[in-house]
């Protein structure tokens, strides 16, 4: 079993965002800490890109404001390495396809199996194009996770058979951030992957409240939270890492129900 | 690109293949390149300059007197077209200096389509002009207060919008670039371009030019310029990029030159970027060329080594305007200016017996304005 299902043996995973160097890496650092102590049981760490073009304007200010403070993939790779000496749980990076493809496949990947990093979201990379990466990802044993959109359709078959480490299900059209509703039939999602593939299935974008988990988690294997996340490292800065901990835990909790 | 989007290119993609070739379609889009948009453009000869620079003689492939002033229209019938076909009642696109979006919502008003064009902020204040033209076409611009504020981001923020609205919506992209079939639309409907310099040419000198001089920012005017000689490899193709204050300064947008290749806005391609894959900031006198990527079959023509890319600064492309401006009688746009100027910089050591054709991708008037404060002259449009 790789690292990442064992994230989804426990129950309902809750999966937390963060993105790396937002306000800095030891404020990042702390708040891994706290999510890991608070239930989180896969942590996604974002790669700041100059143009993150899934993002809705909370994570790429978070994005800007942490390549602003100089952060770099070399310098995430160090933290990642120095957070592992005492951080378990599974972690998968996620970012865009030019960091990776520009730091070179073959050598940004490796790092991540030897700094541990189980997997890679890359959102900008869909099923047509990940020859780019997979080879690689696999000869290292690095998930390179896939994900499925309202709009996937006839796709999903294709998509769910080849899924690695979990299968990453965007709940709504359009980019990330919180909404108040999420009209997508996400069973029918689900189900539609269930006859393709065993793997777990985490649903992401738009969730903010312990209610909205619940209910994403009731459907599929577990909840991604991003936006509203950030929105607290907006708000507190230095000091979110306590609030994102209180966050973390009354969101697990709430999906263990 | 994302999964999201992923169906709505493969459908546009199938659209496309099916109405490539009907005759209708076909006959619809000749129809409204001859009948709206003033198609063909003029091949003119000219005299004055050629006599000035004493070497090659020089044709200028008028892609300025089209309908709205550029080479963009041409790109955006046929997707406004295709569109329409396609059951889409809403185009959305980005624009730089305006131009495309001024295409578009001009294309969206003739065929009764919802416009909406994303344009940075910054844009939007140093081309007031063209959004007040844009609102008056009837379309809704959204200045794009992310990121750089500038063409990079328009172009962001468009996919971003299709993302979350896809049903009734086109994307009109207004380059050769963005994800598989743009490039390949893009191109097919600007190659109406060398199409007609091709005939032109042949008529006047009864032969083919001896080089096809177009400027590059994503690539669409100089790709519709070299695709139907591209197989004549006697005719040189030579795109001229935008240095701004040199490509040695980061203040440059010339992406062949001082780019590397990346992925980024659904394409593999040049991208101007630091070492670890962020997209650079780029910089050009010129907003229509401010984009730092290029188009993945200009990466190709590079590759192969079939066409020449090379870099033309601010400097150069202000004297070309105003050089053209008082030699001919011509005002144009700032983009186009980057190939005149290199036009005249090898006409003169070229024998008189060659032929350089240069496109004038478009009219200069939005451009005035600001050439005359780079020049120290206090004027606001």
């Amino acid at each position: 079993m790789s690292k990442i299902r064992q994230a989804f043996a426990n129950g309902k995973a809750f999966i937390p965002f963060i993105t790396c160097g937002d306000p800095d890496l030891a404020t990042t650092g702390a708040i891994v800490r706290a999510m890991a102590e608070n239930g989180a049981d896969l942590i996604e760490l974002g790669i700041p890109f100059s143009d993150p073009t899934a993002e809705g304007p909370v994570i790429q200010g978070a994005n800007l404001r942490a390549l602003r403070g100089g952060v770099t993939t070399d310098r995430i790779f160090d933290f990642v390495r120095e957070l592992r000496r005492d951080v378990s749980i599974p972690m998968v990076f996620m970012t865009y396809a030019n960091v990776v493809f520009s730091y070179g496949a073959e050598r940004f990947v490796a790092a991540c199996e030897k700094t541990g990093i189980d997997g890679l979201i890359l959102p900008d990379i869909p099923f047509e194009e990940k020859e780019e990466f997979i080879d690689v990802c696999r000869s290292h044993g690095v998930d390179l996770i896939s994900m499925i959109a309202p709009t996937s359709e006839n796709r999903i078959a294709m998509i769910a058979r080849e899924a690695e480490g979990f299968l990453y299900i965007v709940s709504s059209l359009g980019v990330t951030g919180t909404r108040s509703e999420i009209h997508t039939d996400i069973q029918a999602l689900v189900q539609a992957v269930r006859k393709n593939t065993d793997i777990p299935c985490a649903v992401g974008f738009g969730i903010s409240t312990p209610a909205q988990a619940q209910k994403m988690a009731n459907l599929s294997d577990g909840a991604i939270v991003g936006s509203a996340i950030i929105r607290l490292v907006e708000q507190y800065g230095k000091d979110s890492p306590e609030k994102i901990g209180e966050y973390v835990r009354s969101m697990k909790s709430a999906i263990r129900k | 690109m994302p999964e999201t989007l992923m169906n709505a290119v493969i459908e546009l993609e199938e659209a496309y293949n099916r109405f490539k070739d009907d005759p209708t379609f076909q006959a619809e889009l000749t129809e409204l390149f001859n009948g709206y948009a003033g198609r063909p453009s003029l091949l003119y000869y000219a005299e004055k300059m050629t006599r000035d620079l004493g070497g090659a003689k020089i044709y200028l492939k008028r892609e300025d007197l089209n309908h709205t002033g550029a080479h963009k229209i041409n790109n955006v019938l046929g997707q406004a077209l295709l569109a329409k076909k396609m059951g889409k009642t809403r185009l959305i696109a980005e624009t730089g200096a305006g131009q495309h979006g001024v295409a578009t919502a001009t294309a969206a008003a003739l065929f009764g389509m919802e416009c909406v064009v994303f344009m940075g902020e910054e844009d939007t204040k140093r081309q007031a002009l063209n959004v007040y033209k844009m609102r008056l076409l009837g379309a809704k611009v959204v200045p794009v207060a992310s990121g750089t504020r500038t063409l990079k981001d328009a172009v962001s923020e468009a996919m971003r919008e299709w993302t979350s609205r896809i049903a009734d919506t086109h994307y009109c992209i207004g380059s050769t670039m963005g994800p598989h079939p743009f490039p390949t639309i893009v191109r097919d409907f600007q190659a109406v371009i060398s199409k007609e310099i091709k005939a032109q040419i042949l008529q006047k000198e009864g032969r083919l030019p001896d080089a096809v001089i177009a400027c590059v920012g994503g690539g669409s005017n100089a790709m519709g310029s070299f695709y139907h000689f591209i197989p004549d490899k006697q005719v040189a193709l030579i795109g001229c990029e935008a240095a701004g204050r040199g490509i040695d300064t980061f203040e440059t947008a010339a992406t062949v030159n001082t780019g590397k290749v990346g992925i980024f806005h659904g394409m593999k391609s040049y991208f101007c970027q630091d070492e670890y894959g962020q997209i650079a900031p780029v910089y050009s006198i010129s907003a229509g060329l401010d984009y730092p990527g290029v188009g993945p079959e200009h990466a190709y023509l590079h590759d192969i080594g079939r066409a020449t890319y090379v870099p033309v600064t601010d400097d150069e492309a202000v004297d070309a305007f105003e050089y053209l401006s008082k030699t001919e009688g011509i005002i144009p746009a700032i983009e186009s200016s980057h190939a005149l100027a290199y036009a005249k910089k090898i006409a003169s050591d070229m024998g008189k017996d060659k032929i350089i054709v240069v496109t004038v991708s478009g009219r200069g008037d939005k451009d005035c304005a600001a050439i005359a404060r780079y020049r120290g002259e206090d004027i606001h449009e």
